[in-house]
């Protein structure tokens, strides 16, 4: 299958090792990954903080983007789930039909990539080898906007080699929050240190996600606390192989 | 602790009390407790339900009914309550609301009143207007008559003293009721509380409430709870003031077989309250000899205006969302500076003051959506918080620092040339700040103005010296580009 990636933003700029990883498995699972250059970012940070006018434009490129992709690969489930919740009624509010058309079109084609490889390739195992222990955030807009249930775990459970630890109170908020984190720095921080004290009570050595917007931010704390646990995307463990690291 | 009645107009920004208020660590663990322990009362009740979704889409749909038609319901409500002997009054707003139990309070020759817990009777402070006017209000809820005897205020619209512990509360009872000698069992407070309010039940003749329903079909109005206190309070006097807002309305007497399933088991866990009180006009013999009805806008009707906002009046005030959120569990009540805390008072608040004040609590989650996932009537909060944000930024400055910050970003954004010059540029930017600790590229542990809240607890990793599709490109280059 011809499969468009969405980097989105902080992805590319930060996290370009992620890219690496999605593009590397969808590859090995014998699919073509085409990458639309004039992508940017899907509005999200702008939306919800309240910008949404400025969210506007970024919307109308996104889809001008992939407009024609077969599939759209996220690796991020909250610039998923802010296309899915948001879009529809951006459109509506720009009132262009064609517009209206093409997002009610389109959204239907947008996976996060844990989804997309189980949902929509029916896949649990990627074929990948990771010996180490892990435990797996579940963030809250795939938890709760996506419903993405135990699609990432049934992955993570197939990868060779892996000592998958459950966290306690998986469904809680790492305290991220996008411009929260900056804006109620005091709160976001407390709630932080809930999560990090759950990560360590694991023992893992590596914390994944479907997000690197918590794991940046859980990962801000580990290294802080020089706690010697590192995060790691999703993507990137099921990158991992015997042959190689991703 | 003594505080002044919460007041959005006069509170500090949220990010500053949170900040008090996260230094106390009592506190913080007395809220942390409670809310843990009413979360999981709530999940076995609601996971032992096989049609929950289907009530909670129920309960939406009738709250969202309501609205549609509140004006024919209120007026239905005014005629059959009307009919069964009842009184009923509209208030504007809170002073006029104030001013009529004031003066209905005054014609009964109150000197005292004895009051149920209600959250609407907080909202327009009620209780320093009755003692202005000389008529001595007395709190009969237990957890109202702890923050009343602890000079406190309410933290929280289901269990208003929860950020207080059993010690704390012996401590409060044993300086005010003059009980040196409590003991520290909830037995020992429980009767402490029932020996004090007794009295009051017994020599009060005139009583203040709020409402959880008024029926239009019948005029009837109904309150639960879960100490018997209200009953008391619905029955032994002679004059009954109620005062609700207008939202309170519900079209059918059969509608509470929707609602009265979804409120006990979101508010407290309980399958049903152990006391729900329905009361419809006066009885000759029976309760009150006078009874009125105090229907009460203050902004709910503006509320009701905005297509995205109103559906924060289909709250049926379970507080469900308080003990869910993130948020709440760590800076408890206060910190919201309203009666109204937690993710609906971060909606409900701004709203009631027209958007004038309280403008910092819509950013006061984190949008995890624990909230709407717990509501019983499934209102959306992450979506109005973001809908009572975009007007909060629409009325900033053009010169507010947030805003040019995030218009620049968006500029960068809109092109594609412009968000590579800005990748480059931050790479450049950030060196000064990078320091090298043998983990990894580099990390900053410093960032200046607004991202300074950031490295107050966390480091973040340095740029990694080539971006995503500066990657990819090069791999294309390299023809084939198989080696990821």
């Amino acid at each position: 299958m011809r499969i468009s990636l969405f980097i989105t933003c902080y992805n590319d700029t930060l996290f370009p090792d992620t890219g690496k990883a999605v593009v590397r498995v969808l590859e090995r699972l014998g699919h073509t990954v085409v990458f639309p250059a004039g992508q940017t970012c899907c509005g999200q940070m702008h939306y919800n903080t309240g910008y949404q006018k400025e969210a506007m434009p970024l919307l109308e490129r996104f889809v001008a983007q992939f407009r024609d992709a077969d599939a759209v690969v996220v690796p991020s489930s909250s610039c998923v789930a802010m296309m899915k919740d948001h879009y529809p009624k951006m459109a509506e509010e720009i009132g262009r039909p064609d517009l209206i058309r093409d997002v009610a079109e389109l959204l239907p084609k947008i996976f996060e990539f844990s989804e997309l490889l189980t949902r929509r390739l029916g896949l649990d195992d990627v074929g990948a080898y990771y010996p180490h222990r892990v435990t797996y955030h579940a963030s809250c807009h795939g938890l709760r906007n996506l419903n993405l249930g135990d699609g990432p775990l049934r992955l993570l459970k197939a990868v060779r080699g892996i000592d998958l630890v459950p966290i306690a109170n998986v469904e809680q908020c790492c305290g991220f929050g996008g411009t929260f984190a900056v804006k109620n720095a005091e709160v976001s921080s407390a709630m932080l240190a809930e999560k990090t004290t759950a990560v360590l009570n694991t023992g893992a050595e590596a914390c994944t996600a479907c997000d690197n917007s918590c794991l940046m931010h859980i990962q801000g704390a580990l290294h802080r606390q020089r706690t010697g646990v590192r995060t790691i995307h999703l993507a990137e463990i099921l990158a991992s192989t015997e042959e190689g690291r991703a | 602790m003594s505080l002044q009645p919460l007041d959005p107009r006069t509170a500090e920004i949220f990010p500053m009390a949170a900040r008090h208020l996260l230094g106390d660590t009592q506190l913080r663990k007395n809220v942390r407790h409670a809310t843990d322990v009413i979360q999981n009362k709530r999940r076995i009740v609601v996971d032992e339900m096989p049609d929950w979704q289907e009530l909670r889409e129920s309960g939406k749909r009738l709250r969202e009914h309501t609205m549609q038609h509140l004006r024919e319901y209120l007026e239905q409500f005014e005629r059959n309550c009307t009919a069964a002997g009842g009184v009923v009054h509209w208030a504007r707003d809170a002073a006029e609301a104030r001013q009529i139990v004031v003066s209905l309070a005054k014609s009964a020759g109150a000197k005292e009143v004895i009051k149920i817990k209600s959250m609407t009777t907080e909202e327009i402070q009620l209780n320093p207007a009755l003692a202005a006017a000389g008529i001595r209000p007395y709190e009969t809820d237990l957890a109202e008559l702890i923050i009343q005897l602890g000079h406190d205020q309410p933290s929280h619209i289901v269990v208003p003293a929860l950020h207080k512990n059993r010690q704390q509360i012996r401590e409060i009872f044993r300086r005010e009721m003059n009980l040196p000698d409590l003991g520290p069992s909830p037995q020992d407070l429980a009767d402490a509380a029932r020996l004090f309010l007794r009295e009051k039940f017994l020599t009060v003749p005139t009583a203040v409430s709020g409402a959880n329903f008024l029926i239009a079909e019948t005029g009837g109005v109904c309150v639960v709870e879960s100490e018997g206190n209200g009953r008391m309070c619905l029955t032994l006097p002679d004059t009954l003031i109620t005062i609700a807002g207008i939202d309170k309305v519900i079209p059918r007497y059969e509608d509470l077989g929707v609602l009265l399933q979804l409120l006990p088991r979101s508010a407290t866990g309980e399958r049903m309250n152990p006391y729900n009180s329905i009361w419809t006009g006066v009885h000759p013999g029976d309760g009150p000899k006078a009874f009125h009805v105090i229907l009460m806008d203050n902004a709910r009707t503006s509320i009701l205006a905005d297509a995205e906002g109103r559906q924060t009046l289909n709250c049926i005030r379970c507080g469900a969302c308080q003990n869910a959120c993130p948020v709440y569990r760590q800076t408890g009540g206060h910190a919201y500076g309203s009666v109204y805390a937690g993710p609906i008072g971060a909606i409900l608040t701004p709203q009631l003051m027209q958007m004038e004040h309280a403008q910092s609590l819509p950013y006061a989650s984190s949008l995890c959506g624990a909230c709407y996932e717990v509501c019983p009537v499934k209102i959306n909060i992450p979506e109005v918080l973001i809908h009572l944000r975009n007007k909060v930024v629409k009325e900033k400055s053009w010169a507010d620092p947030e805003a040019i910050a995030l218009k620049t970003v968006a500029s960068i954004f809109r092109s594609e040339r412009r968000f590579r010059a800005a990748q480059r540029l931050g790479r450049i930017a950030e060196r000064p700040l990078v320091r090298k600790d043998g983990q990894g590229d580099g990390w900053i542990s410093w960032l200046p103005g607004l991202l300074g809240g950031w490295t107050q607890v966390r480091d973040l990793q340095s740029m990694p010296k080539e971006s995503f599709r500066e990657w990819w490109e090069k791999r294309a280059e390299t023809k084939g580009g198989s080696d990821v």
